[in-house]
């Protein structure tokens, strides 16, 4: 008989449940973290891109010439030295290493330089002549399935419709609104870096900030041309993701100019680049029709949603499915008529960030319930307990919700709330405009507003969504340790301490070391859906359990409880790798969008309450307090750093966060103009945590990094709308909207 | 790319006089940000930040003669009693980090229409003293700025300090941006009482392509105002005062915000500061007839 982890861990401090500290923890506050951008090699040198500034336009030549006669200068590529495929994708393999005849967004790669010096790679790129034709963009959404087409299948790149039962219905009241999201950047502090080695095998090896280590794998290999095995990624210090390093940037790049000069290549993109070097949020344009009883029960949901992915498809059609499957929020509707389209324009490309798609429709439908109760004189809260989903609840799919739903509950907990006292004395950070000296109190007026949100946990649709753990102990000077092992990447959120967390309780082992993140183990999966510690941490759970098992053999028939462990491995080593799967799903209906698509839901609630300056139109949000069920809190500071900062990120969409696009270009490419919260604009959050264990889950465990996205950029609105009484049916929402300037 | 670091300000004269191309730089919070986006390639940067003379502030025949180089958080903390527009500017710039090593001089030099200190320096009649080998020069802040980003400097010339009212009346400085910290101007407004001259001053920034004054403001002010026995001001008057005010500014629609959005928050701006300016001034007469 096996011990159980309880047992085992019962003497080891840092197990699942506690808040051990980061083993990054200390060097990042001393900035001595080495992120991707401090990677050094000797003899390396540096590697530029030059970057199409039109939108839209044909290439009609390029002449190299004169940037190679720069001394310095190592090579000088285009898509003529791609050695492999062209072209790449996350889900369509619509997007060219480098281009070929034509240019899709401002920002898309031309060219490369590898020079001895940056700054000898940027004269160089400034003699490269690149003619082109400019053409008029395709920038409108709504319009871009009719307009010039810029691939060859056209501009639709996903339709995604929801059919569930009556498609004519009708209702006592109708509410209905058009939205519009702006285009949020992630707006990670490290900007895109790497560095590609060139081995002496032929292949390469590249160390790379990244989300996703094994889909980069994949599709640098194909752009090389060359097996998998000869091309090798370590993962190096990542400074934040938030979906925007699931595509490519550099990766290609570097390596081919790597294995062009056999010399290493460092490529790392300034902030400016950095803004043209990852995809960002969709915009999205939504129509909502919204039809309910006179006691505030919704009969049915209609809504056209269009999400403008940009030059290239990226994961527009996994968006495009968020946003429809979850497009009527987290309550109970009968009748739903959704039709979502991701759309291919001139502008940015657009793809995964924190929320993806779900974040769009909350906005939305949000905004529908205020609506709808306001028509019936209710209250906003009341009018969502009203409709909540609860466990066992058919969503908009038919997919039955199979764990805890606690919506009413999550409601129920920011509104009950107290509520902050109105400030007596004058601090002007309390105030809106803060120390800018806007107001002394003239003019500021308090809103409170509330929202709850949706969102679908791991990969969905049938994907085959799994991640690789391996977990190796040996006696080491005497003490037993342990060594894990897995490709998913650390990115900023703390899963190096979950693996260590998940070792030591099932282990009782209490020096764990995590060993770098690369491809000599099998794929790890996404960093992102907010599935790393249900994914990878039931891997290395499981990983835990195979060496559990090895162990119990050696011991022969003695529990391990009775057995110094040390001494039962004495020389050997206990090494075991497994592929670990959650439950899996079933592809949407083309024609109905039915079916059991997502693994799981999580749900938070969250309640703003904002004093705005009425007449200037700047905001100050007061309190921003969160409830959010977690199945079960692993790491409970991590648990509450990561809704404080979904929180900020959703209160950054509400409030200043948008690439602002004029004609398919960027106005705004710097943090000088791309504003995102500061300690002044967030406040601190009084936050409940929800335990309400999910049965399929390891641990019981939701994701929990995108809920509270969802929520807070609704809530934070609501609030401002009660405080102005304006419709505000866009965000961000800026000082002209609510001066209506 | 030559760094050329002079340890008096004689000696950085001299070195300005022979390579008037080389652009100073003292905190470097706007020249490193042109720099860092290759926005400008200077041949020489001259590095201001080992003159001990520019970061000292002195009292001149009752004027304050703040040193080019003395940082935003030295003027909050060490002359914000004496400044207080400046320090209200002051303390709208940047982050900490960013108002220790900027400094006004630096504000002057870039001449940017949306720095934060200049509507301060126009209401409160600063006057910059500028210098070359050739002799120094006072140049009043109303003619310093010619463009966007163009000030009166010759080539050969350094800002040596700038002259201010060691007494001032009441000052207040406002700006808006669509952050509540570290952000750059959509528009400001400062406006300065001088009782003793029955003056006012005021002046817009982020409004149009320099910081500049709002004369027909100003006048209007000043006319309203009972400055011997003052009274609680008409609503009527602050409003027309605002309405002047905005009508000075001639702004653009960009990024951070509408030209109509900024021509309604700098009238807003003009009536809340000129009405925390004047009960300052009625607040004062109180104590003082006391």
């Amino acid at each position: 008989m096996s011990l159980t982890p309880a047992e085992l861990s019962s003497s080891v401090a840092g197990g699942i449940g506690a808040s051990p500290q980061r083993p990054d923890g200390n060097l990042k506050v001393r900035g001595e973290f080495a992120y991707a951008s401090d990677l050094w090699h000797e003899d390396m040198i540096w590697g530029s891109t030059l970057r199409s500034p039109h939108p839209y336009a044909r290439i009609v030549s390029i002449d190299l010439t004169e940037a190679l006669k720069v001394p310095g200068v190592h090579a000088v590529l285009t898509h003529q030295d791609v050695p492999g495929s062209n072209l790449y994708g996350l889900e369509h393999k619509d997007q060219p290493v480098l281009a070929v005849d034509v240019v899709r967004y401002q920002g898309e790669a031309v060219a490369l330089v590898g020079a001895d010096h940056p700054e000898t790679a940027t004269r160089a790129m400034k003699r490269i002549k690149v003619e082109y034709e400019v053409l008029e963009p395709v920038v409108d959404m709504e319009t871009a399935a009719d307009d010039t087409p810029l691939h060859p299948g056209g501009n639709l790149v996903r339709h995604v419709p929801i059919r569930r039962g009556d498609q004519s219905p009708t209702a006592d009241v109708v509410v209905s609104g058009r939205y519009e999201v702006g285009m949020q950047d992630q707006a990670f502090l490290g900007p895109e870096s790497g560095l590609a080695v060139p081995a002496e095998d032929g292949g390469v090896d590249l160390y790379i900030a990244t989300q996703w280590l094994h889909v980069d794998q994949g599709q640098v290999a194909s752009a090389l041309g060359m097996p998998l095995d000869k091309v090798r990624l370590t993962l190096s210090g990542v400074g934040g993701a938030f979906g925007g390093r699931e595509d490519l940037s550099m990766q290609v790049h570097a390596c081919m100019l790597a294995l062009h000069t056999r010399k290493p290549v460092k490529m790392v993109y300034n902030r400016e680049e950095s803004f043209y070097g990852h995809v960002h949020r969709h915009p999205a344009v939504l129509h909502y029709e919204h039809g309910a009883t006179r006691d505030g029960k919704l009969v049915y949901v209609k809504a056209r949603i269009f999400l403008d992915g940009g030059a290239y498809a990226s994961s527009t059609g996994a968006v495009v499915a968020n946003a429809a499957t979850l497009g009527v929020g987290p309550y109970e509707v009968d009748n739903v008529t959704i039709d979502c389209y991701g759309l291919y324009t001139n502008n940015p490309p657009c793809g995964a960030m924190r929320g993806f798609g779900a974040v769009q429709a909350g906005f939305a439908y949000e905004s529908q319930m205020d609506k709808l109760a306001e028509k019936l004189g209710l209250d906003p809260v009341d009018v969502r307990i009203a409709n909540a989903m609860t466990e066992g609840s058919v969503m908009p799919t038919g997919q039955v919700v199979d764990s805890a739903a606690p919506v009413a509950q999550l409601l129920k907990l920011v509104k009950d709330k107290p509520l902050p006292p109105v400030s007596t004395t004058l601090d002007l950070r309390s105030m809106p405009g803060g120390v800018s000296n806007t107001t002394h109190g003239e003019g500021v007026v308090r809103g409170i507003g509330y929202a709850v949100g949706i969102k679908n946990v791991c990969f969905s649709e049938g994907y085959d969504d799994y991640s690789t753990a391996r977990v190796r102990v040996q006696v080491i000077g005497g003490e037993l340790v342990a060594l894990a092992h897995t490709a998913a990447c650390e990115v900023g959120q703390g899963l190096v301490t979950i693996m260590q967390q998940i070792v030591r309780t099932e282990l009782g082992v209490q020096r764990v070391t995590i060993l770098p993140m690369d491809t000599s183990i099998g794929n790890g999966g996404s960093t992102s859906a907010s599935r790393q510690t249900y994914v990878t941490g039931g891997a290395v759970k499981a990983a835990c359990a195979a060496v559990r098992d090895k162990l119990t053999k050696l011991a022969g028939g003695r529990e391990l409880s009775e057995v110094d462990l040390a001494d039962l491995v004495g020389d050997d080593v206990i090494d075991e790798t497994v592929e670990w799967r959650h439950r899996a799903t079933e592809p949407l209906d083309p024609e109905t969008g039915q079916g059991n698509a997502h693994v799981q839901y999580g749900f938070a609630a969250h309640r703003a309450v904002v004093d705005v300056d009425v007449e200037l139109g700047l905001v100050k949000v007061v309190e921003l307090d969160c409830a959010q069920d977690v199945g079960n809190a692993l790491n409970p500071q991590a648990v509450l750093g990561q809704i404080q900062g979904g929180s900020a990120q959703g209160l950054g969409l509400a409030v200043m966060e948008e690439i602002q696009t004029v004609g398919g270009k960027v106005r705004n490419p710097s943090f000088t103009d791309y504003l995102i919260p500061t300690v002044l604009d967030m406040p601190p959050m009084s936050i409940d945590v929800l335990e309400l264990a999910d049965p399929n889950a390891p641990y019981g465990v939701r994701g929990v990094g995108e809920p509270p996205t969802i929520s807070s950029t609704p809530a934070v609105v609501a609030a401002i709308r009660a405080a102005t009484g304006l419709a505000l049916t866009r965000v961000p929402v800026r000082p002209e909207h609510i001066t209506q300037t | 790319m030559d760094f050329l670091r002079p340890d008096t300000f004689a000696e950085a004269l001299a070195v300005k006089a022979e390579r008037p191309d080389a652009v100073p730089i003292a905190g470097g919070t706007d020249v490193m940000v042109e720099l860092n986006f290759d926005h400008r390639r200077p041949s020489a940067l001259l590095d201001l930040t080992r003159i001990a003379e520019l970061r000292e502030w002195t009292t001149v025949d009752g004027r304050l003669r703040v040193g080019s180089g003395v940082p935003y958080t030295r003027i909050i903390e060490q002359l914000g009693a004496q400044l207080p527009g400046l320090a209200m500017a002051s303390r709208t710039v940047g982050s900490p980090q960013i108002r220790n090593r900027g400094t006004v001089g630096g504000n002057l030099g870039a001449a940017s229409p949306a720095g934060d200190t200049h509507p301060v320096l126009l209401a409160g009649d600063a006057v910059i003293e500028v210098a070359s080998t050739r002799g120094t020069r006072m140049i009043p802040a109303a003619e310093f700025y010619l463009g966007v980003k163009r000030n009166a400097l010759e080539p050969d010339e350094l800002i040596a300090a700038v002259h201010l009212n060691a007494t001032p009346g009441p000052e207040q400085f406002a700006k808006v941006g669509t952050r509540n910290a570290m952000v750059i101007a959509v528009c400001s407004f400062a406006i300065a009482l001088h009782p003793a001259e029955k003056r006012v001053g005021a002046a817009v920034g982020s409004a149009a392509p320099t910081p500049r004054r709002a004369t027909a403001a100003e006048e209007f002010l000043a006319g309203e105002l009972d400055w011997a026995a003052p009274e609680p001001l008409l609503d009527s008057v602050k409003r027309r005062f605002g309405e002047l005010v905005a009508e000075a500014a001639s702004p653009i629609d960009d990024v951070r915000g509408s030209a109509a959005y900024r021509k309604h928050a700098l009238a807003v701006l003009a009536r809340r500061t000129l009405g925390w300016a004047w009960q300052d001034h009625l607040g004062k007469e109180a104590r003082e007839c006391a």
